[in-house]
């Protein structure tokens, strides 16, 4: 059964897998000339969507259901979301840089099928290499004819253009990129209407992730039935994770999910740095609940994840060992939402701040008894209810994103966030 | 003062990639910084009347984005990663080294424009952590003596173009993946090296 997909070029070749040349050694393209020669746009949606491929940047969504809602009106846009940001996160990079052609041969299938002639690739402004290498490889498949008019005889024409962020990490959420990329603030967008209805300039638009069109090659040459019979109902296909922290090998790894956890920390990623014990670990981004080594045996599914009050999210898997100052690794994340928060709605914007300060003065010494219960007091008022999936009072998921470490923390290691505030009489009030 | 006409030509181009003009408004912004070295108050006007949006729209969008920086950064922006990974593999102890050896606080410009300094948000390189950029040109992997050695080259060398590919190898350790054949190409001043807007050029 076939265990590699996305990967399976760059390792064979590492010298040249980014190069038209080897593209086209290696079978590309091949699938593009067949789908326009052979296929009609409704058979390419169709195979997508037996796939039951479903979107790598985090949510999660089936492709082929979000391609459905795709409105008629005239023209459509399709927009790859490259503004990878999520903590933890690095898979996009190294498609974006080792494999280009395969996300562009993904790029002008999709857009065939979409009825779309001109497509967006949104690559975040911190990855100036990845944008060389897409635009250069954008270059060569317009020069060879795979882009621009008349494709390949087809009658079919499409112009790619790359748009750099300017370091925004809410640019991810795929209406605040819309914004973006209209020369906007990187505000999010009240859905409905959803972009497939009105996006891009108000016109009906797919925002697909990286990872997500690269799949699509393979599986239009291979059919939607073989990617659908590959990985357990729910996580079908392989998929890129990013393993980091405290792993003795770190890096992208590509899997056929259903795999053990501890199979994916221990076997895949060389288990924790210097035999440490395991203290907890992010199974999909910052944005992600933690989970602890009593789950060491569940799944890595999307879905059983779900089911253990977390989620798969991007794929970022960040590993902590038993040395883990947890306070200050809350406040790593806890920051980061604070900083990225876009300031449109209260809740996130006040609330991710005051979680951060009250870390900081925890982690000062400076914490008081109250403090555990004021940290929970804040996420309710973010996420009322504290719930999986969390309840949302903004316009965008990052608001509840920042719950994730401060209940991860009360959850699991309450007893230790106390052991940092002194007790009785607070100083200094 | 209005830009130079290979700088407008440019903008032209940049301005035709787009089905509506305003979309052009973040590229431009590059080019603004590329021309004057940060983004200024003329910058900006020059790109609200390229896209017929008033300065302070301009400024609006600007000011929302990280990377736009106004008034002078310094020639060299030295960011240091301190989000989760990076921080649980020491990125601050980084931060606090490049500050220490340049003198320069996080957060600040030195008063002699060679350096600005930053904790910056992941910026995916997680499986090389801890990871450095020097003006958006990566580095992974770097130890708190391999930051000060860094500082100190840039500072006595003050080289013209800075790439990925030379400062990893000088500087670097543990990378995220196999970055591929290395490239001669790198950034010019605090804009992404990114040949269509950005400062590209070549490594000497």
């Amino acid at each position: 059964m076939t265990d590699r997909i996305l990967t399976t070029r760059m390792e064979a070749h590492p010298g040249d897998s980014h190069t038209l040349t080897r593209y086209e050694a290696t079978g590309g393209y091949a699938t593009l000339r067949k789908t326009l020669a052979e296929m009609t746009p409704e058979q390419v949606q169709e195979e997508v969507e037996a796939a039951n491929l479903r979107g790598r940047g985090g949510a999660n969504f089936p492709c082929g259901v979000k391609w459905g809602f795709l409105a008629p009106a005239e023209p459509r846009y399709l927009v790859i979301n490259g503004d990878e940001s999520e903590p933890g996160t690095f898979k996009d990079r190294q498609l974006l840089e080792r494999d280009p052609h395969q996300l562009i041969e993904g790029i002008v299938i999709s857009s065939y099928a979409l009825d779309v002639h001109h497509v967006f690739i949104y690559i975040r402004g911190e990855y100036p290499r990845s944008a060389r290498r897409v635009q250069r490889a954008l270059d060569e498949a317009y020069a060879a004819g795979y882009l621009g008019d008349d494709i390949m005889g087809s009658g079919f024409s499409l112009d790619v253009t790359v748009h750099l962020g300017a370091g925004a990490y809410i640019c991810g959420e795929e209406t605040a990129l819309l914004n973006s990329l209209e020369g906007r603030r990187g505000e999010p967008r009240l859905k409905p209407p959803f972009p497939a209805i009105e996006g891009l300039y108000s016109k009906p638009t797919i925002v697909n992730n990286v990872e997500t069109i690269s799949n699509i090659p393979w599986i239009i040459a291979n059919g939607g039935a073989a990617y659908d019979a590959i990985g357990p109902e729910g996580s079908r296909g392989t998929r890129l994770f990013s393993l980091s922290g405290h792993v003795e090998r770190p890096g992208n790894y590509e899997i056929v999910m259903g795999m053990s956890w501890r199979k994916l920390i221990y076997e895949v990623a060389g288990g924790v740095r210097d035999g440490n014990g395991l203290k907890c670990w992010i199974p999909g981004g910052a944005s992600a609940p933690w989970l602890t080594p009593d789950l060491l045996d569940e799944p890595v599914t999307i879905d059983d994840t779900g089911r253990l009050g977390s989620m798969l999210g991007s794929g970022a898997v960040v590993v902590m060992d038993e040395t883990t100052d947890i306070v200050a690794a809350a406040l790593s994340i806890t920051r980061f939402f604070a900083h990225e928060s876009c300031g449109l709605c209260t809740p996130c914007r006040e609330g991710t701040t005051w979680l951060q300060r009250i870390l900081e003065r925890i982690l000062a010494g400076q914490g008081r008894e109250s403090d555990l219960d004021l940290l929970v007091d804040v996420c309710d008022n973010i996420s009322p209810g504290l719930r999986w999936p969390p309840a949302m009072t903004t316009i965008c998921p990052l608001g509840p994103s920042v719950v994730s470490p401060i209940m991860s923390i009360i959850t699991h290691f309450k007893d230790e966030v106390r052991a940092m505030i002194p007790q009785g009489e607070p100083a200094g009030v | 003062m209005s830009w130079p006409s290979d700088v407008r030509r440019r903008a032209e181009e940049i301005i035709a990639r787009y089905p509506e003009v305003r979309s052009a408004v973040m590229p431009l912004l590059y080019l603004a910084m590329r021309q004057d070295g940060g983004l200024t108050l003329d910058g900006m006007r020059e790109v609200a009347g390229y896209t017929g949006l008033t300065p302070v729209r301009v400024e609006s969008v600007a000011s929302f984005y990280s990377m736009y920086k106004r008034g002078a950064a310094g020639r060299y922006i030295v960011s240091v990663c301190t989000s989760i990974s990076c921080h649980l593999l020491g990125g601050e102890n980084v931060l606090d080294a490049v500050a220490d050896e340049t003198g320069v606080p996080s957060a600040e410009t030195g008063t002699d424009g060679m350096f600005s300094i930053e904790a910056v948000e992941c910026i995916g390189a997680c499986g090389g952590a801890p990871a450095v950029q020097v003006n958006y040109e990566l580095i992974e992997g770097v130890t708190p003596d391999a930051g000060r050695r860094l500082c100190r080259w840039l500072a006595e060398e003050q080289p013209e173009v800075v790439g990925s590919d030379h400062m990893q190898a000088e500087f670097g350790g543990i990378r995220s993946f196999d970055w591929g054949p290395a490239e001669p190409v790198g950034a010019i001043g605090p804009v992404p090296a990114f040949g269509p807007y950005g400062s590209a050029g070549e490594v000497s």
